[in-house]
């Protein structure tokens, strides 16, 4: 039966069920599906802390949501047209975000009276009428699963397990996805057991035959290809671009990379997708502690490699007396913080961006580091590789601060010739015994002597004979680096180091500001992962004819030397954080600038049409 | 411009190197003592004991037969992790505690360096115990210094992990409640494989410890009794008075028979349930009487010679306690690399960017 395929510009689909229903894996093959077809995507996995919370329960509910379309989109969307509920807490959990009209995909199997009232329906929504303002459809995805897996040689409980692929079938069919990756992945992942890989291929092929079949689907959708600048292209999620920014940091510097790091939520991917790499030379060290972590790193940096640490948070809050030693002995080390919700353990699989000024100012004494956050998930890659050009060349520690939303949602990347790649070995070099021989030829090596351009000290390291000297948490003497109770070396070496951090400045470029009719009075300033969200709202505001300007802050610390002049040269700056203003605090006492700080901290990204209004108020009170 | 040495170089001439050092290029020149004494004036009390520590272990490195500069020296904080400043190598002074966790970085990075961690009762054992008990378990090659003078001396003499119960200190004036520990049975439940003690007054017995650590690859615990003269003086004086330490100092050589006492009338044997006890040579089953074995790959018995020393150091074995050879951290990490390499190539980064599914635009 041939059915009727309505074309569409862009779609939100938003997959959901119990943590151990396999949503998460269906997100992703859709994505990767939408990915190969050439749709421009953005995703937001949305998945509970505890890995089985109990079944069929609220707080179990795990979803993913994919945002693609025929043109550049920025978020992974605010609102769903299509929701798939695998039992009723899916659906309880989800409706409040859906806009009237959208489609609802309900497994009927798991709507039972029980696991109905365990979440407080008194009636089935599917049947009671309550669903009206949406386009429901009963689908009974567990035993249509079951039933076209009998002829396998498997379980009952395997064949219910394979019911997330049947649901990803019938979405791939109703939106014309290409099913020849899944196929692959499949026979891949379940490689050394064959018949549940036969089982997920044919559950899968169910899905889709359903859909093609069925009259509960009278349309099939389609969403063309988008046109992105041409190139080769993957999909990619913040923490593997910035996994793969630090081993080509290490290729393009010439430094073995070592990663020390303590598994944490939500950046355990980048110590797993590192430890699969030892055949570019990297080692991996899963250390005891956030500090060992660190700490470790940290030796690596003293011996001459790039010295890596990843974390979250509550690591962050451990990790900072060996960032202040790194800030005081001035070594290169980059330190990936992927925030999450906090305060505490707060929520480790949510989003928040409120670790800036524990980034910033979190070490006792004056303790300044460089700190970069990405935009994107496919900006972590060249964000990491910034961050290792700036710590190698300046000796210092650089924090990067990604975040949750970054980490785990992935987009299309245009993925960069290595040969283009930033030639990060000629930004540093180790110093030489050559370099430092006074006029009797003896050595008079001074580790703590300045590059009077970049303020960074030498890096010597071990096995250069002649350049043998000590460093150390204590205060050092100018030059010689011994250690210097000195008061007036001490207010020196303070002003030096922080000299060090604010030159940055004057390496990194001017902030852009995107402000096409040159006329706008409001200025929307982000940082971080908010990019999209702010993008996409600020496209709005222009779609509709207003005027608004947007700058958005990949450096933290140093700040771009011209920011108070973009600051000062708009009536009204609105600065949205995920956070409670906490760059806008910054800004106020450095600039005296009285920005407006627009902050949510729901553990979720910005919607972009609730920016979109935050912006038009501003506007219109300007 | 100094390279960083890949774990094959330099591995000629082994043979005068020690087992820990093999990766380690060999010293062009021989070196002295004065080669390894900074130009920094050594800031320590009058009388304590890091001095001779001090100079027993830069009387000792030229030993090793390798270059000043691939000697590195890291300590946490407190008294003793004040040496590295003292020694004219490559050092760093770092945190309290920390000193494991940054020796591990480096040496599993630069096996051409003979790593060693300079530290404290306190700042191993307190602050630091999960760094040390890790960085032993691992057994990642690097020498392990513990400067035990059970007692905090740098903060001005609070009660330290190795203080005895009761002990009546600035911070305890009614006595500290806490058990101590012992730094060798700690070592030991630690999976140490290299596991020492010896005191900083007897110099040629510190000396030929440091000369077994260093031949040990792996991880080396030493602890080192240390007097501090100040807040805790002669806290060792039962071991080093003449009228007592014959008796109570037990020297453990691998292979000798164990014997103490002035005229070496004592000897150790099995008592119940594994522990040791103390028996008169003359009387006792010669069968009976233990002979030191420090390379018995199950450490019980290591275990129930470190607790002979309970109470006050009754009877304190000092020597070697374990010398048991297991894979190191740091070469197994080479290794995996090495074999990843073979079995897959070495890593194409344009490959790894594209991954396997990519399509085109344009």
């Amino acid at each position: 039966m041939t059915k009727q395929v309505q074309p569409l510009d862009r779609v939100i689909i938003r997959f959901a069920g119990d943590s151990g229903d396999g949503m998460q894996l269906a997100g992703d093959r859709f994505t990767q599906e939408t990915a190969t077809f050439g749709n421009d995507l953005s995703t937001l996995p949305n998945f509970p802390a505890e890995i089985r919370a109990p079944a069929g329960t609220l707080p179990g509910v795990s979803s993913f949501q994919l945002h693609f379309a025929d043109h550049d989109i920025l978020t992974p969307g605010d609102a769903p047209d299509v929701l798939v509920a695998m039992n009723p807490a899916a659906l309880a959990a989800n409706l409040p975000d859906l806009p009237r009209g959208a489609d609802i995909i309900a497994n009927t199997d798991e709507f039972s009276k029980r696991s109905l009232s365990r979440i407080g329906y008194s009636s089935n929504p599917l049947e009671d009428g309550s669903l009206s303002a949406y386009r429901v459809h009963a689908v009974a995805i567990t035993s249509m699963t079951v039933k076209a897996l009998e002829e396998f040689d498997i379980t009952r409980k395997d064949a219910e397990r394979a019911k997330n692929m049947f649901a990803l079938g019938l979405l791939s069919w109703l939106y014309s996805r290409p099913t020849d990756g899944t196929v692959k992945f499949l026979e891949s992942k379940f490689a050394a057991k064959p018949e549940i890989m036969k089982a997920n291929i044919a559950a899968f092929q169910a899905g889709w035959n359903y859909g093609e079949t069925t009259e509960e689907f009278s349309v099939q959708y389609e969403v063309k290809p988008a046109s992105l600048k041409p190139g080769t292209y993957r999909n990619i999620t913040g923490n593997t671009a910035l996994a793969y920014g630090l081993v080509a940091a290490a290729r393009r510097s010439g430094l073995p990379l070592f990663l020390g790091s303590y598994p944490i939520t939500p950046a355990s991917d980048i110590l797993h997708e590192l430890s699969k790499l030892k055949r570019f030379g990297v080692r991996t060290f899963q250390a005891e502690d956030e500090i060992s972590g660190v700490g470790a790193a940290l030796g690596a940096a003293f011996g001459g490699a790039l010295g890596v640490t990843t974390t979250s948070g509550p690591g962050m809050a451990l990790k900072a007396e060996t960032i202040g030693l790194a800030a005081s002995v001035e070594l290169p080390l980059v330190v990936c913080d992927i925030q999450r919700a906090g305060p505490s353990t707060g929520m480790p699989t949510k989003t928040e961006q409120a670790d800036l000024l524990m980034a910033l100012f979190g070490r006792n004494g004056e303790s300044p580091v460089a700190v970069l956050a990405p935009a994107t998930p496919a900006d972590c890659f060249d964000t990491a590789m910034e961050a290792v050009r700036i710590a190698v060349k300046y000796r210092t520690p650089v924090i990067i601060l990604s975040d949750g939303y970054l980490a785990n949602g992935s987009e299309p990347w245009c993925v960069p010739e290595v040969a283009q790649l930033p030639r990060l070995r000629d930004e540093f070099s180790f110093a030489s015994p050559n370099d430092w021989r006074g006029p009797d030829g003896q050595p008079n090596f001074q580790p703590f002597l300045r590059d009077p351009q970049t303020l960074a000290r030498p890096w010597a390291i071990p096995g250069t004979p002649g350049l043998e000297h000590r460093i150390g948490g204590i205060e050092k003497a100018s030059g010689a680096g011994t250690i210097s109770y000195d008061p007036a070396n001490h207010d020196s070496m303070v002003r030096l180091r922080q000299a060090k951090i604010d030159g940055i400045s004057a390496d990194i470029g001017p902030l852009e500001v995107d402000d096409p009719t040159g006329d706008a009075a409001v200025l929307v300033l982000g940082w971080g992962s908010t990019f999209g969200s702010i993008g996409a709202a600020v496209r709005r505001i222009r779609l509709g004819g207003g005027s608004v300007a947007q700058a958005h802050l990949r450096y933290l610390s140093p700040l771009p030397a011209n920011l108070g002049d973009v600051l000062r040269s708009y009536r009204k700056v609105l600065v949205p954080e995920i956070n409670l203003g906490q760059l806008a605090l910054l800004l106020r006492g450095r600039y005296l600038v009285d920005v407006i700080s627009y902050n949510r901290v729901r553990g979720l990204p910005f919607r972009a049409s609730e920016l979109a209004s935050v912006i038009q108020e501003v506007i219109k009170n300007g | 411009m100094a390279e960083i040495s890949h774990a094959d170089d330099g591995a000629a001439d082994v043979a005068r190197r020690p087992g820990s050092l093999t990766l380690v290029p060999a010293a062009d020149e021989k070196l002295t003592t004065k080669d390894f004494k900074s130009d920094q004036e050594v800031r320590w009390c009058p009388g304590c004991g890091d001095y001779a520590i001090l100079a027993a272990f830069q009387a000792f490195l030229p030993e090793l037969g390798i270059p000043r500069e691939n000697v590195v020296v890291i300590s946490g904080i407190g008294c003793s992790s004040r040496l590295p400043y003292y020694v004219d190598t490559y050092g760093m002074h770092s945190i309290h505690g920390r000193a494991p966790a940054i020796a591990t970085g480096l040496a599993a990075t630069r096996p051409d360096l003979s790593v060693w961690v300079i530290t404290g009762d306190g700042d191993a054992l307190s602050i630091g115990g999960n760094h040390l008990i890790h960085a032993l378990r691992r057994n990642i090659n690097i020498k392990i210094l513990l400067f035990n003078n059970r007692i905090y001396g740098l903060t001005k003499g609070q009660y330290s992990p190795t203080s005895e119960q009761g002990k009546i200190t600035k911070s305890t004036p009614f006595g500290s409640l806490d058990t101590p520990f012992n730094p060798i049975s700690l070592a030991l439940g630690a999976e140490a494989g290299f596991v020492a003690r010896t005191v900083d007054s007897d110099r040629k017995h510190l000396t030929s410890v440091l000369r077994a650590a260093a031949d040990h690859r792996g991880a080396a615990f030493i602890e080192i009794y240390q007097n501090c003269p100040i807040f805790n003086d002669d806290a060792f004086a039962p071991l080093t008075a003449p009228e007592t330490r014959d008796d109570r100092v037990v020297r453990l050589e691998h292979g000798q028979p164990i014997r103490f006492g002035a005229q070496g009338q004592f000897g150790l044997r099995f008592g119940r349930y594994g522990s040791l006890e103390v028996a008169e040579v003359s009387g006792t089953d010669p069968q009976t009487l233990l002979v030191h074995n420090a390379e018995e790959a199950d450490p019980s018995y290591a275990f129930a010679l470190s607790r002979l020393d309970v109470p006050g150091f009754a009877h304190t074995p000092i020597g070697v306690y374990r010398r048991v050879a297991r894979p190191t951290y740091d070469d197994a990490m080479t290794a995996q690399i090495s074999d990843a390499r073979a079995r897959q190539g070495e890593g194409d980064l344009a490959a790894l960017l594209a991954g396997p599914d990519t399509w085109q635009v344009g």
